[in-house]
């Protein structure tokens, strides 16, 4: 049966922009870059950890026609789309980090049952978290 | 399209975080880079509801859940989350929960779940009003 989440997706407007945030802010490194012809196959994942991947992805033709694409983009901006959680050792200290960096936060560091969480939107709306879990 | 939204998403991502501060419409529409009245609009345009009434929401819904997970009092939780009167909160609470807050606090306790999915799944709707209804209004 099933055993491993590979690649998950999320849309983006824009897929350099996309590469500047993940890669340039975020610290996310490239997997692949590709130019298949009929689209961009871009994905991302975290340094050291290549086996799990997400594909950043424009929508748009010919995959959606174009009234679809433009319901996907009104959607994506609103905040209604995409979701994504990273994990990480130290978020107070990643937010500092990030922050310098330019990244804005919707949500600072917070205690809550489950760890320590910060939020922010990526450059297109969809929704980010980075959590730091509490010791078990 | 795409750029308005941003700018209304930043607007309401405001509003989830800073919810507690006595944020008014000129703050929010600074936020969104837009006037006032076209701010309003916009919002209602974008999200089915005013701006107001979703901060409204957005407190009531951090009420319900101190309600449940504090030990403090009413009243405290009352300016907690951002009202200015204990009379405007316990009405609105009561308008949009349907019952007051000591009556929802002796109902049981949160789940433990991300909770920027309990403040967006807990959040109470839309004071009554059918939420197909509501889009036609703006």
């Amino acid at each position: 049966m099933l055993n491993a989440i590979s690649i998950s997706s999320l849309y983006v407007l824009d897929q350099d922009e996309a590469l500047e945030f993940y890669v340039g802010k975020l610290g996310l490194e490239v997997n692949t870059d590709a130019d298949l012809g009929f689209m961009r196959w871009l994905t991302v994942s975290v340094p050291g950890k290549p086996d799990r991947e997400i594909l950043l992805q424009r929508p748009g033709a010919p995959a959606l026609d174009e009234a679809t694409a433009a319901q996907v983009r009104d959607l994506l901006t609103k905040g209604a789309l995409g979701t994504l959680i990273f994990q990480t050792d130290d978020c107070r200290k990643t937010y500092e980090t990030l922050l310098a960096r330019g990244v804005e936060f919707v949500e600072e560091p917070t205690e809550r049952p489950y760890g320590i969480d910060c939020a922010l939107r990526d450059p297109f709306g969809n929704h980010i978290r980075i959590t730091q879990p509490t010791q078990q | 399209m795409e750029e308005t939204n941003r700018r209304m998403l930043r607007a309401r991502d405001a509003m989830d975080r800073a919810y507690a501060e006595p944020l008014d419409i000129a703050a929010l529409a600074r936020i969104a880079h837009v006037s006032e009245w076209h701010f309003i609009r916009t919002f209602r345009a974008t999200f089915g509801e005013t701006p107001h009434r979703y901060l409204q929401r957005r407190r009531i819904e951090r009420a319900m859940f101190l309600l449940r997970c504090t030990d403090r009092s009413v009243t405290e939780i009352c300016f907690d989350v951002g009202f200015a009167s204990l009379g405007t909160f316990s009405r609105t609470f009561r308008d949009v929960v349907g019952e007051s807050p000591s009556a929802y606090r002796r109902g049981g306790d949160a789940a433990a779940v991300p909770t920027c999915f309990v403040k967006a799944w807990m959040r109470p709707s839309n004071f009554g009003e059918a939420p197909d209804g509501a889009r036609g209004l703006a």
